[in-house]
């Protein structure tokens, strides 16, 4: 009787193991040999993120929900929401921070855009230059601003904001003192701050163009407005909305600029922002789990605008 | 090795890296409680930071002697940096459960210290046995750290706020040095003369930012006769005719004469750092604003005079005192709680030893010779003691704090809610110092809505 055996169903009894089924595991075994290295390395990262990402998160969720008095923790439902929204600077502080975030929308993207395009044009030391813009991303923040508290925006002659513009028979500026101004200035100062990794990354979009693209509208007798417009924003569309996004909820999370720039609030509340509401409640109200409310509540918004816009480029694309 | 083996030697190094860091972030580090032979081992913070060599060689002189007459008890002393003045940090320690058994904290952090749950009742282990000197220890000091009649921590240090003037300045100005302004009217008349001087010199500098614009707030309230909030604690008490004294005084100053500087929106080191430059003329502060003024912010001791609070028409009502002191971590043994009392005794509440050993602070050139910390009760023998002490072993001119010592105002704690009442007065203050239209009854009226949110809220 001819033996057969259908593959994969295994050896038959008494007999030995056949060669499908020995190269089928000898093929998982290297599988599991080759994979074990990455599942090894994939365990590590998942412990720090479970331990210092995902858990502080469910843990500040729950702290939400709870009130430590006196050492014992109860659970009182919707209580700190209340209580966190009643906070008399909580619409103060979304207000800053949406004004914040709208005005770096308008400053703080175009501005990276506009240089990236600036720099293209260049022939010669680009990479001088390219160094020049990215400088300032290698200082630390607060570094950053506090020359910008004491050298740029101080108040009398001496700043140097005010001493250019007195120069220029402009008038000049309390900045951080002013409340109209604190915000523009925040704005001014993160954007130079920051600018540099964005224009890197537009920078290296725009070479991706290709330059056909350019010949071909020239040609059409388009000139640089319409080359920017009809080429350059199409053709960079897509890294154009990523940016504005990450920028959106970065620029949301506004909180070394007002701690530093304005020593905290800021002038009659002009520069509290929602982060440095939470700050102010998880340090020196003796509130963390207000301060935990807060932060849930900072993370639904983020989390439905992320959504919403994801849900529109997608719609867009 | 083949590259596998790389591989594989790379993933068991990360393994066990990954297990150590782990471990490593486990804190329980107080562990030493009563050993076999009887020894009992206490944690203790607020070390002197690194760069304080002679402070930090004096503590581990004093801990070292502590422990020879003490053979059964060791001091494991913890350094927290500059963050044992740093309250976000104390309270990150607080909220993470990693304080040590002894542990540092201000008077105004009695409350969210009894919430997290981390204090130890220690009535009944505080006493003449473990604190020779704790009968002589103010009352109103040991009251600041008891609830419902339980004492949660051994006071360590107070102060209270008066008015500092450069007498440097005062010359300069024409002014009387040993004719410091009594009430805001003498101030503000000063302020003018000293601002005249030019050169980006504010005559009087206050704060108004980080919480302390309300912190000074208060204190000028109380200055004035008036008080935080209501006696019940569930009221606002401060939009009246006192409170708008208050910014009133303030913006006539900043805007009526121009005598307070361009500078405003002041955290406390900013205030410092101009007073250290010479470029203020007066403020409220306490005795250790000079401390400060000196060893951080390059000023002398000699250029610094303290008056009283200045009052409205006459000597202050009131002034605002704080201070600070140790706690005992939740779950410590008799022993350990005795011992951790006794160093304190030795170290900070016993005239002539750590903190009190003026003769080995005066060629240290530390401060010997300031008003306070006023720790013994007045006409107690460890007063007398401490004072003969400072007294003999002076460094700094006595004489410029005596108008201060001389009429001291009626002292009065800080309000409940402390910092969160603060952070809604810093909104008042810097309205008055950085906005010429400022409204006074506007700008209390609003602080007044927002304090009594917030009392409501919080119950």
């Amino acid at each position: 009787m001819a033996l057969t055996t259908a593959p994969g169903t295994g050896r038959q009894p008494g007999s030995r193991q056949s060669l499908p089924d020995r190269r089928s595991r000898a093929r998982l075994g290297r599988r599991v040999r080759d994979n074990v290295t990455g599942h090894a390395f994939l365990i590590g990262a998942m412990l720090c993120f479970a331990l210092f990402a995902w858990y502080p998160m469910i843990r500040g969720v729950v702290m939400s929900f709870q009130r430590t008095r006196r050492g014992e923790t109860t659970w009182v439902g919707w209580d700190n929401y209340v209580r966190i929204v009643n906070d008399p600077s909580f619409w103060t502080a979304w207000k800053n921070t949406v004004y914040f975030t709208l005005l770096a929308l308008v400053l703080g993207y175009v501005v990276p855009f506009a240089v990236a395009i600036v720099l293209n044009e260049f022939r010669h030391a680009k990479g001088y230059l390219r160094v020049l813009v990215y400088l300032p991303v290698m200082l630390p923040p607060a570094s950053a601003l506090f020359l910008f508290k004491f050298y740029v925006y101080d108040p009398s002659d001496a700043g140097l904001f005010n001493a250019i513009f007195r120069a220029l028979h402009l008038p000049t500026s309390e900045w951080m003192q002013s409340s109209t101004m604190t915000m523009p200035a925040m704005v001014i100062a993160s954007t130079w701050m920051n600018m540099g990794g964005a224009v890197l990354i537009y920078l290296a979009a725009l070479q991706n163009i290709p330059g056909e693209l350019y010949e071909a509208a020239e040609l059409d007798g388009a000139g640089i407005w319409r080359r920017i417009v009809n080429v350059t924003i199409p053709q960079t569309r897509l890294i154009l909305t990523l940016m504005a996004m990450l920028q959106i909820v970065a620029t949301m999370q506004l909180f070394i600029e007002p701690l530093i720039l304005a020593n905290g609030a800021g002038t009659q509340d002009a520069a509290t922002s929602v982060a440095y509401l939470i700050y102010q409640h998880g340090f020196f109200q003796n509130d963390l789990n207000g301060a935990a409310a807060l932060g849930v509540i900072m993370l639904v918004a983020l989390g439905g605008f992320s959504a919403v816009y994801a849900r529109l480029a997608a719609r867009q694309d | 090795m083949s590259l596998p083996h790389y591989r594989r030697a790379a993933v068991v190094a990360l393994a066990a890296s990954l297990g150590l860091s782990l471990a490593a972030c486990s804190t329980k580090s107080d562990d030493g409680s009563t050993d076999a032979k009887g020894k009992v081992t206490i944690t203790v913070d607020c070390m002197p930071v690194g760069s304080q060599k002679d402070l930090v060689k004096n503590w581990n002189d004093d801990v070292a002697e502590f422990q020879r007459q003490n053979p059964t008890i060791t001091i494991k002393s913890v350094s927290v940096g500059e963050q044992c003045n740093n309250p976000p940090d104390f309270t990150a320690r607080l909220a993470g459960g990693t304080v040590t058994d002894l542990f540092y904290g201000y008077m105004t952090d009695l409350q969210q210290v009894l919430d997290s749950g981390q204090a130890m009742d220690v009535t009944e282990y505080a006493n003449k046995n473990t604190i020779p000197t704790w009968d002589s220890i103010d009352p109103a000091l040991k009251d600041v750290f008891t609830d419902n009649g339980k004492l949660y921590a051994i006071p360590t240090k107070n102060y209270s706020m008066g008015l500092l003037y450069n007498k440097a300045l005062f010359q300069q100005a024409g002014l009387d040095v040993n004719n410091p302004p009594k009430t805001w009217a003498d101030v503000r008349a000063a302020a003018k003369k000293i601002s005249a001087l030019g050169n980006g010199i504010a005559g009087y500098a206050d704060y108004s930012a980080g919480n302390t614009g309300g912190w000074h707030f208060t204190a000028e309230l109380y200055a004035q006769g008036g008080q935080m909030v209501t006696a019940d604690g569930k009221k606002a008490d401060f939009n009246n005719a006192m409170g708008k004294q208050v910014l009133q005084n303030l913006k006539d100053m900043r805007y009526g004469d121009n005598s307070m500087g361009q500078r405003q929106l002041l955290g406390w080191g900013d205030l410092l750092t101009l007073a250290g430059a010479g470029k203020v003329g007066m403020f409220v502060g306490a005795p250790d604003a000079t401390t400060a003024i000196v060893t951080q912010f390059q000023g002398k001791y000699q250029d610094w005079a303290m008056a009283p609070m200045p009052g409205q028409d006459a000597p202050a009502k009131g002034t605002l005192g704080g201070g600070e002191g140790y706690f005992f971590k939740k779950g410590l043994t008799k022993e350990q709680v005795e011992a951790g009392l006794k160093w304190l005794a030795y170290e900070k509440l016993t005239p002539g030893k750590g903190q009190f050993d003026y003769a080995r602070a005066k060629p240290q050139n530390q401060p010997v010779g300031l008003p306070q910390p006023t720790m013994f009760a007045v006409g107690s023998d460890a007063q007398k003691q401490e004072l003969e002490l400072r007294k003999a072993n002076a460094n700094v001119p006595v004489e410029n704090f005596t108008a201060f010592e001389a009429s001291p105002a009626p002292i009065k704690g800080e309000p409940r809610n402390a910092q969160a009442i603060y952070a809604v007065l810093d909104a008042a203050m810097s309205g008055v110092l950085t906005n010429p239209n400022a409204n006074v009854d506007a700008l209390l009226k609003t602080a007044e809505s927002k304090v009594n949110q917030l009392l409501a809220s919080n119950g």
